[in-house]
């Protein structure tokens, strides 16, 4: 059989840096200097319901993506991580009150990342849709250990659990600027790193692995290792977005907010984004985050509040999410993210031979 | 003792449930390479059809064929939509797609048909016979009768019919099917339609014992564990594999659970394909895949 490009990498090439590399970059650098300045100006609607959910499921789907869109391997417990991430890092805060916030989130990404090999180690046999199938396992056991186990969260009896201290250095971060100062930071800070893996010694044989296994056991890539790091890193990735979700986003959680719907709702954003393309991870999960609201938007500007309730609209995005997966696998494998730059370098050329003119 | 064989035919029989979902799984995998997902939506979707005419006043019988009418419909737009366009794909590419065929399954299902739990029932009463010193629900048995007879139908149906050699054909080359004149879309959604129709009988004896509702999905997940253990291409190994993860999942639940505080029936089968999946990578009945560069 021929190997084409999968869902995985394939398309993943890094690139030298090049003008349009260098016009990227400056992009991305605008974009971050934008996004960092947006409390100044917007209402706290916009980002406590919008750019918050945005970010954090957004560097979720970068988790996922350095797994999936790099190193090759589909997970569908995504979310699981999440959990373990939440209520690691709760735990932490509660139990070590001597630890700072920041110390408090790598620890808790660390454990996830350890939960992550544990669960990852099935791959060094396996892969595919077993691989797919096997950590749905992930995502049901631990979602059963943070219900069953009331020690998780601290005995509360409704089994939910609220970030018992939200601040750096004296700051108190429970404002939704201070949140979302720490989300920004947070998501800035990763998505530089996770750049710097991909274009690292690591991120390159990711790619190897995913293209073609055997040939990059040949080259004497570890293919065994090189996976269980990607399911640490990636468990780490998911891991903060976790604590991003729980603790700035619903502030108060529960095993629940990360079930399996969450998981998959993590492989749209990376599919509907584009794999193997961070950049493209939130936009996908933009698009996530936004179309519920558009919808409740449509449904009110139509007039058609007394007809529609709430069950009608989830299942409508239902459909939306299922149509806009099967028509980018079909037309835009890519994903939203290389529909974007086609017609940005599109509408770059025609404004260059208008004004050679 | 008399406890144990209890927990262990009561796990059995719940085994065959499992079995009947998983085999809808391997009918497709064998046929188009394609790992569908939405196998477990088309149980949802075939019991929520069902129950609809049902509530109608239409007589069994009618309802039935209506839903076998509906499914073949579902199989059509199925593989001119999705599968035609990715055909020649990577599997995988080609799971993600079978993912979103779910959503839209579930979603226009509930659309159409609502959110709520229906009742289902098939007239079977659940009473209990005795054998010896256990007692079987009759609709277990029941189940497990409509279970044999479909693996009969469909093993028939592979062997020897002139349309069963040719999935099989298709399974096995599908350039060399093609090149004799084996028509892929029409193989495509005749295999869709048999999935379609084993996840009916699955919906009706699942639906039938918990409501029709959304969970029938998270059920019908069950299988998936069971594909892992079976082997994704082999029908005795879905049904072996469906009979051990009912029979294990019920006797831990029955003497893990107490020491853990609760039910272990969420997870349990997914741990044991997992713990599976360490020692024989290829399940049960699976053939190792030998890799070329």
């Amino acid at each position: 059989m021929e190997i084409e490009p999968s869902l995985a990498a394939g398309t993943a090439v890094v690139p030298p840096r090049s003008r349009s590399e260098i016009l990227k970059r400056s992009a991305i650098v605008a974009l971050a200097v934008a996004a960092s300045l947006a409390p100044l100006g917007l209402s706290d609607y916009w980002i406590n319901s919008i750019l918050i959910p945005m970010l954090a499921m957004g560097l979720a789907g970068v988790g996922l993506n350095l797994l999936m869109g790099y190193a090759g391997c589909v997970s569908l417990g995504s979310a699981a991580f999440m959990a373990v991430g939440a209520f690691a890092a709760y735990n932490l805060l509660l139990r070590l009150p001597v630890l700072p916030l920041p110390v408090v989130m790598i620890l808790a990404g660390l454990i996830a990342a350890a939960v992550g090999v544990l669960f990852g180690l099935p791959s060094l046999r396996i892969k595919g849709f077993y691989l797919a199938a096997s950590t749905l396992g992930a995502q049901f056991f631990i979602e059963w250990l943070f219900t069953n186990f009331p020690w998780f969260c601290n005995y509360n009896l409704s089994l939910v659990i609220t970030a018992p201290r939200l601040q750096f250095f004296g700051w108190n971060l429970r404002s939704p600027q201070g949140r979302y100062l720490m989300v920004i930071v947070t998501t800035l800070s990763l998505v530089t790193l996770a750049y710097s893996i991909i274009r690292s010694r690591i991120g390159r044989e990711w790619i190897a692995i995913s293209d073609k296994e055997t040939a990059a056991n040949i080259i004497g890539i570890n293919v065994g290792s090189r996976r269980l790091l990607a399911f640490a890193v990636s468990s780490f990735y998911c891991a903060i977005a976790g604590i991003l979700w729980g603790f700035c986003y619903l502030q108060t959680s529960n095993a629940f907010s990360f079930n399996l719907d969450k998981s998959f709702t993590i492989l749209f954003i990376v599919i509907i984004g584009g794999t193997a393309s961070i950049l493209g991870n939130f936009i996908g999960a933009a698009f996530i985050v936004l179309t519920p609201i558009f919808l409740d938007l449509a449904v009110a500007r139509l007039g058609l509040t007394d007809y529609v309730n709430i069950g009608v609209t989830t299942n409508l995005q239902r459909v939306l999410f299922g149509v806009m997966i099967i028509y980018i696998l079909i037309k835009e494998p890519n994903g939203l993210y290389r529909l974007l730059q086609r017609v940005v370098t599109s509408l770059f050329s025609q404004y260059r031979r208008s004004s050679a003119v | 003792m008399d406890l144990f064989l209890q927990t262990l035919v009561a796990g059995l029989l719940a085994g065959v449930m499992y079995s009947s979902v998983a085999l809808g799984f391997v009918l497709i995998y064998q046929a188009s390479g394609v790992f569908n997902f939405a196998q477990g939506s088309m149980v949802l979707l075939t019991a929520l059809t069902y129950v609809s005419f049902v509530e109608t006043g239409a007589p069994f019988w009618l309802a039935l064929l209506a839903v076998l009418a509906v499914m073949v419909v579902c199989a059509v737009f199925i593989e001119r939509l999705i599968l035609r366009p990715l055909a020649n794909r990577n599997p995988m590419v080609l799971f993600v797609a079978t993912l979103g065929l779910s959503y839209i399954i579930q979603g226009a299902a509930q659309l159409a048909m609502g959110t709520d739990v229906h009742m289902l029932d098939l007239g079977i009463a659940d009473d209990s016979v005795q054998i010896g010193n256990l007692s079987l629900s009759k609709f277990d048995l029941f189940a497990t009768a409509t279970a044999i007879v479909l693996v009969a139908v469909i093993s028939f149906v592979f062997n020897r019919t002139r349309i069963g050699i040719s999935l099989r054909a298709v399974a096995d080359d599908v350039v060399a099917a093609q090149s004799i004149g084996i028509q892929l879309p029409r193989i495509w959604r005749i295999v869709w339609s048999v999935a379609g129709f084993v996840a009916l009988a699955a919906g009706l004896l699942w639906g039938a014992r918990q409501g029709v509702q959304f969970s029938l999905t998270l059920s019908a997940l069950k299988a998936l564990p069971v594909l892992i253990i079976g082997g994704f291409s082999s029908m005795p190994g879905a049904i072996i594999a469906g009979l051990l993860v009912g029979a294990t999942e019920s006797l831990a639940d029955f003497y893990l659970g107490p020491l853990v505080q609760g039910s272990v029936s969420t997870w349990f089968a997914y741990i044991l394909a997992l713990l599976f999946l360490l020692i024989r990578p290829t399940g049960l009945f699976g053939e190792r895949a030998i890799e070329r560069v």
